[in-house]
């Protein structure tokens, strides 16, 4: 076996050997991302705080300064206030965090997107937010209990035109 | 580093020698490794233009259509898929020893700096193809790449809502999602393109072809590999569910597990420090270079063989500026000359018979001038003796890199202008000539293996004389680990030599010449 045909043979042999290596490491082994016996929860939503508390009324000295095309009564703060979320699974806080606004002005809504891997089973979870500063409490709460299977994923989500938070 | 480097390249020349038993020297795949890239690219965007004709954009087309493709016409539309996927897999990693072999062999600092930093974009390029591309399969793979990207993304403060809401529910994800991913996923592979051909822009006839004979073995074995393990989709994606196990390309995904082990903000970190790294790679630090060639015009009739010669494309050919009577002068771009010699032993110039004056060539480096090296080799002519006397012309990345006596050590073999080898035989200097290039498979400076040899066989300007008896010349081509081939090969050439009756046509030097010679032999071993 000489020259080129020998290359071919040894040659071919070697860049199949490759390419059946790269087409079994194109796919296998496989990455468990999640363990076997576990669920996924997520939140994920956002809302903005309210910034009717910033609000005030212009005195009529300041209105007689202003062109008659501006002269709005109430003038409101632009940045928005932060929201502050708590998340409660089976009893124990598992994220009590205030959500600052977002944007450069800080005018932007507050944002929420957050993972918590559960054990399958049963669970007991409870969502609570309070969008305005001055409230003491809570001004949206939602409970649920749910029974999550292997791989499941279960959303937590808030709309506050369907009444708040939202399960699926 | 020099040490680390060192055993990385001895290591690499081994592995390319046990390659070239293989393929032989011009086959040889790591000495192919940038047009395989380009080889490879091209059988992803064909096989990718084909597989777009039958690929739907659609939550739950798109799965069904790839389905389609790979079952019910596994044939042609699948065998595009695998051919697709494994080339794909097949151009990262060619591309990641390209960077490694390129990074091992120093090609990367001093005037190479530029070829280096414009393959960083095209190293991101890659992998954003890759990871839109396993997107639109949308199965479980997919949703797992969905997710883990956009979460990623997310960790970014730029977008107002977060786009892994877009993956919450089955509900919540459009088709015209599908839409904006196979755009990217046209998008960024013509942004790659782009890239590689910003990438091969400062060197001069860039191989963008493999030799045929590796293209063909390539192709048929990425085909063989498709027939035999075809690629193939995973489950369905199902937003309602998580995928616990995917099976991974870790070509293209293998960051995808780091990804999910670290906090988002780490790998953002990680993903900038590394690239600002390879980016600043050729200033850490920089290497001191020896200086651009120099024109001399007095001996330049623009006669452009160092222009067609020079493999950085370092060497313009300007209209004349001193009044003689040439259309044309040549121009050295010194931010690109490397100071190979290349264009030095282009040069019809470059021929040391001269006797009166100073030995000046119309192209030469200032620091290895042709008279430094006329010199060099009367000195080390000197020091042979004995039937059978051999002067060695080394490129010093070779395996002739280190001096010894009766060797002349070369930034590339080329640099010798085919009229010294002339010089050396005709005035009796040496009984025979070894060159001793670098590795057959791949020229250290690109073209000048190809130029030396095409110069020996008279088959190129400036060539080598007919007087000069090619019996006398030994051409070997061996890489940093092969010093015991070389000095064999040399032995056995010297006693052939010595077997054969002296070279009788020989003019020897004058006295006041070999003085001179044997001069600078001393200063060099007082130096010392």
């Amino acid at each position: 076996m000489k020259g080129r045909l020998r290359h071919l043979i040894l040659g071919g042999a070697a860049t199949l050997a490759l390419s059946l290596a790269v087409a079994y490491l194109s796919a296998a082994p496989g990455w468990q991302s999640l363990p076997a016996d576990m669920a996924l929860l997520r939140v994920s939503f956002t809302h903005s705080g309210d910034r009717s508390a910033s609000c005030r009324e212009r005195t009529p000295e300041e209105l007689a300064e202003l062109p008659p095309n501006m002269r709005i009564a109430k003038v409101c703060d632009r940045r928005r206030p932060p929201i502050y979320v708590e998340i409660e699974i089976d009893g124990a806080t598992v994220l009590a965090e205030e959500l600052p606004a977002r944007g450069i002005a800080g005018s932007g809504p507050s944002r929420i997107y957050q993972r918590f891997p559960l054990p399958a089973g049963r669970h007991d979870i409870a969502v609570r937010l309070r969008d305005r500063p001055a409230t003491q409490g809570f001004d949206y709460v939602g409970e649920t209990q749910v029974t999550l299977v292997p791989a499941q994923s279960f959303v937590i989500d808030f709309r506050p035109e369907s009444g708040g938070f939202v399960f699926k | 580093m020099m040490g680390l480097r060192s055993v990385l390249r001895r290591g690499f020349d081994r592995v390319e020698r046990g390659l070239d038993r293989l393929f032989g020297p011009d086959w040889n795949p790591l000495a192919n490794l940038g047009p395989l890239g380009w080889f490879l690219f091209w059988i992803v965007a064909g096989t990718g233009i084909y597989l777009f004709i039958f690929f739907d954009t659609g939550v739950v087309d798109a799965y069904a259509s790839v389905q389609w493709l790979t079952e019910d016409h596994w044939f042609h539309a699948g065998l595009a898929r695998s051919l697709h996927r494994y080339a794909s897999d097949l151009m990262v990693l060619a591309m990641l020893v390209h960077l490694l072999r390129e990074l091992v062999f120093d090609r990367y600092r001093g005037r190479r700096w530029f070829s280096w930093i414009t393959g960083v974009p095209v190293l991101w390029f890659v992998y954003l193809s890759g990871i839109t591309g396993y997107w639109l399969v949308w199965d479980e793979l997919a949703q797992y790449v969905a997710l883990t990207t956009t979460e990623l993304l997310d960790a970014l403060p730029v977008f107002a809502e977060p786009i892994a809401r877009n993956f919450l529910t089955p509900e919540s994800l459009s088709s015209r999602f599908f839409t904006l991913m196979v755009f990217l996923h046209i998008a960024i592979p013509l942004l790659l393109l782009l890239a590689m051909w910003i990438h091969i822009q400062r060197i001069s006839q860039a191989r963008t072809k493999p030799a045929r004979g590796l293209a063909v073995l390539t192709l048929v074995a990425l085909v063989a590999a498709s027939l035999l393990m075809p690629a193939t989709s995973q489950a369905p994606a199902d937003l309602a569910t998580v995928p616990a196990r995917v099976g991974i390309d870790w070509f293209l995904l293998s960051l995808y597990p780091v990804i999910e082990l670290l906090p988002a903000g780490v790998i953002w970190t990680g993903v900038l420090v590394f690239s600002v790294l390879l980016i600043g790679l050729p200033w850490l630090p920089r290497r001191k270079e020896a200086p651009a060639a120099v024109v001399a015009l007095d001996h330049c009739n623009g006669c452009a063989r160092c222009v067609a010669d020079c493999p950085y494309s370092a060497i313009n050919l300007v209209p004349r500026s001193d009044g003689a009577p040439f259309p044309h002068e040549v121009e050295v771009n010194a931010d690109r000359c490397v100071a190979c010699g290349i264009c030095m032993g282009a040069c019809p110039s470059s021929t040391p018979f001269r006797r009166s004056g100073d030995l000046v060539t119309g192209i030469d480096l200032p620091a290895y001038s042709l008279a430094e090296l006329r010199t060099q080799v009367i000195a080390a002519a000197g020091g042979l003796s004995g039937p059978g006397r051999v002067l060695t012309l080394a490129c010093g990345h070779g395996a002739g890199g280190l001096p010894e006596a009766g060797r002349i050590v070369l930034p590339c073999v080329a640099m010798a202008p085919p009229a010294l080898l002339d010089f050396i035989i005709s005035r009796g200097l040496a009984d025979g000539i070894c060159i001793a290039g670098c590795a057959e498979r791949e020229c250290w400076n690109r073209l000048g293996g190809e130029w030396m040899r095409e110069r020996v066989a008279r088959r190129r300007d400036p060539f080598l004389r007919e007087r000069v008896p090619r019996e006398r010349l030994l051409v070997v081509w061996a890489g940093p680990s092969e010093t015991g081939r070389l000095r064999r090969e040399t032995a056995a050439f010297a006693e052939q030599l010595a077997a054969q009756p002296s070279y009788d046509k020989a003019r020897p030097l004058s006295q006041d010449e070999l003085a001179k010679g044997e001069a600078t032999a001393v200063q060099r071993e007082l130096a010392e």
